[in-house]
């Protein structure tokens, strides 16, 4: 299998809500097996790409092309969201968590499996008289929920309902989630909000991991800039909607475009100067 | 005032004095009109006479039972507390030890449902009552589906079993179908509506959901009546065939060429044959829905119907097509619902609209929610308690929804969550350290 050098090209994608454009002919390219930090101010349009890229919105106008390594070329914003995640194998995690909180924690990795087993069980009339094709698919999920639960520490909650654990948790949680739908390019919508300094570094750690050892492509929100600078080869920065910025972490610190964009003209945002120099100490 | 019930600190005698004052103040004006005046009949016309002294002996009730209750949730309180800090187990083991309670309960009620019409083979109301609970109890667990696991609120649940019912009537008056044949086209029949229902309100969400569904009742019910040819109106269809035992009717004598189910047997004649065989019936149906919904939740269909209820849009991005995840949850919902109604019609051996009213699907909806959503066994317990305090309030005449009422807002006073909330993973991990597929059979 030969992979492409660029898994997933945005081109010109402009999305406006009625009078307002949120993204603004945006172009960029994402690396196949690297992982691509998407870094800009608050309210710069990154939650919108990654919703008009996972289907959840309709682009305005333009195109999101992955090169998938099986599928061939997918144009992503012509598919519904589950689409997206079911064939096209872009799959996403949410700013805000969004488990199922009821279930248990291997429960939400199994539904995450949910297009597998619903195969296997054929209409679930297969499920329903327990064939052994049914049961054989079912062990292979829980063994492959297992697997990713040990991976990421998390084997002894499996039966706790996901919405009782502590939050850092919650976020380990969707990712392993995430990861059961066995995706080709993962979008994590700042995974590392309300992590401490300890599992920020573990999800650090992970992040290498998915990318280094199993080739998936990660494309990651992210304000934490000890986690961005430190796992991205790629970084894209984006302001009011259009790209003011692209390449490696060390470019971008230094470019002279970022630095106004996130200090601005503007003194109040005394939040935002932390956060940079925060990062560039890091 | 409700402040008060809840207060979390153990009060002093004080303090419960007054708050035993203030309700007897609330019962003294309640109680000025309800049971100080009454009317009586003077040489014709209506006078008016006053009952103080049983008004005060009412309001003194009232403050000593008020103290008793007060007395009565503290200790309860103090005894929780205690269990709570002496024992050690985890969550974990608590949710195991409930769902072991529920489990021997399930077993229970099974065995005493079996042996119910053998202890009141006599007892005509009994019997009757009971299949009653169980046409309730059939309907809430189809109703479950929808409404439980996959959090979709349908007010016109009562639809389906119209539609099944009428399917049942009409295929037998006016083709002859027999009950066993007609009950899976009826079945099917009652699913296909649910799916011509669930089609254009994809995309609607909650009280938007809600009101559509009623409508959606609604109209079923305005159909039945308006289109005469049809279903004959508000004059219903009677004389609908019984469903017969394997070919055997239970009639006093049988037709031309075919026996009676007491001649079969050689047993004398007794109209009580025929109502538990009904009560069997019902039985072994709601026993096969439940066996039915039970698996349909441990396996991917299930468990994406749960999903769905907890997030929508995290299914989405899970890949899965909720679309169908919904139409699945309303057409099974129907099917069961439907089924039931082809009961209802053989049972009642006639029909009209009025038996399918926006109540019916209220009372459905209640006994889900009062259940616990989702929860099997919750819904029998709900449903024998709605058919079952109605059916004792009815010694007390106009105040039987009273009753009602008040029993409803206890519940949900005490078990905001439903009689059986606790919710027993599809699937565990850690269980006895390998990996099982929960297989219990009464939730």
């Amino acid at each position: 299998m030969t992979t492409p050098a660029t898994l997933l090209s945005v081109r010109n994608l402009t999305m406006r809500f009625g009078g307002l454009t949120a993204i603004d002919d945006l172009s960029l390219e994402v690396p196949a097996g690297k992982i691509t930090g998407i870094i800009g101010p608050n309210g710069a349009g990154k939650t919108t790409l990654f919703n008009c890229l996972t289907g959840f919105y309709k682009p305005t106008t333009g195109t999101l092309r992955l090169a998938h390594p099986r599928r061939g070329e997918m144009a992503l914003e012509a598919l519904p969201s589950h689409r997206v995640a079911r064939d096209a194998q872009v799959v996403r995690t949410f700013q805000n968590i969004r488990l199922f909180p009821k279930m248990t924690v291997l429960e939400n990795l199994i539904v995450a499996q949910h297009n597998v087993l619903q195969r296997a069980s054929q209409f679930s009339i297969a499920g329903i008289f327990k064939l052994p094709g049914y049961r054989k698919a079912e062990r292979q999920a829980i063994e492959r929920a297992a697997m990713w639960l040990a991976r990421l520490k998390l084997t002894h909650l499996a039966d706790d309902a996901a919405g009782d654990l502590p939050y850092g948790i919650q976020r380990r949680i969707e990712i392993a989630r995430a990861l059961c739908v066995d995706p080709v390019l993962l979008c994590l919508d700042e995974p590392a909000a309300g992590l401490n300094p300890r599992e920020s570094a573990e999800l650090n750690e992970l992040l290498l991991y998915l990318c280094g050892e199993l080739g998936i492509a990660i494309l990651l929100i992210e304000h934490d800039m000890s986690v961005v600078m430190n796992v991205s080869d790629h970084i894209g920065v984006i302001s009011y909607g259009r790209k003011i910025a692209e390449g490696t972490p060390a470019q971008v610190k230094h470019d002279p475009q970022v630095i106004k964009a996130y200090l601005g003209e503007d003194e109040e945002e005394d939040e935002k100067v932390d956060a940079v120099t925060g990062g560039a100490a890091a | 005032m409700s402040a008060v019930v809840f207060a979390r600190h153990a009060m002093t005698p004080a303090e419960r004095l007054r708050d035993a004052g203030w309700v007897a103040f609330v019962g003294l004006i309640l109680g000025i009109p309800l049971v100080g005046l009454t009317t009586v009949d003077v040489g014709g016309r209506l006078g008016v006479e006053t009952r103080f002294g049983l008004l005060a002996a009412a309001i003194a009730a009232v403050f000593a039972g008020r103290l008793l209750l007060r007395w009565a949730i503290d200790q309860a309180r103090e005894r929780k507390q205690a269990r709570d800090r002496a024992s050690t187990a985890t969550a974990a083991d608590r949710a195991h030890g409930a769902q072991r309670v529920v489990n021997v309960l399930g077993w229970v009620a099974l065995g005493a449902s079996i042996a119910l019409p053998i202890v009141f083979s006599d007892n005509r109301y009994v019997v009757d009552t009971a299949t009653t609970v169980l046409i309730y109890v059939m309907l809430g667990w189809g109703l479950n589906v929808v409404v439980g696991l996959a959090g979709l609120l349908d007010l016109g649940y009562v639809a389906f079993y119209a539609v099944g019912a009428y399917s049942y009537a009409l295929l037998s008056t006016q083709f002859g179908w027999s009950f066993w044949e007609a009950l899976p086209v009826s079945g099917a029949m009652a699913a296909t509506f649910g799916i011509l229902l669930g089609y254009p309100i994809l995309r609607l969400r909650g009280d938007y959901l809600a009101i559509v569904t009623l409508g959606f009742g609604e109209i079923i019910r305005i159909i039945l009546v308006n289109w005469t040819e049809f279903s004959n109106g508000p004059n219903g269809i009677s004389s609908i065939p019984r469903p017969s035992f394997f070919g055997l009717d239970f009639t006093r004598s049988a037709p031309e060429g075919s026996q009676t189910f007491s001649g079969f047997f050689g047993l004398e004649f007794s109209p009580m044959h025929r109502l538990i065989f009904l009560y069997y019936l019902i039985l072994v149906l709601a026993l096969l829905t439940h066996a039915f919904v039970s698996r349909l939740r441990k396996l991917p269909v299930g468990r994406a119907w749960e999903a769905l209820r907890e997030d929508e849009i995290a299914c989405q991005a899970m890949g899965m097509n909720t679309t169908n995840i919904k139409l699945s949850a309303f057409a099974i919902g129907a099917m069961l619902g439907g089924f039931a109604g082809v009961f209802f019609a053989a049972r009642q051996g006639f029909i009209s609209p009025e038996s399918f009213t926006f109540t019916e699907s209220a009372i459905i909806l209640a006994i889900v929610v009062l259940g616990g959503m989702g929860s099997q066994m919750g819904v029998v317990l709900a449903a024998t308690l709605l058919v079952l305090i109605p059916e004792f309030g009815r010694n007390f005449a106009e105040y039987r929804m009273l009753l009602f009422g008040l029993a409803m807002v206890l519940i949900m006073v005490w078990r905001p969550g439903g009689l059986l909330a606790h919710r027993e993973p599809t699937v565990r991990l850690n269980a006895l350290g390998k990996t099982t597929t929960t297989g219990g059979t009464a939730r």
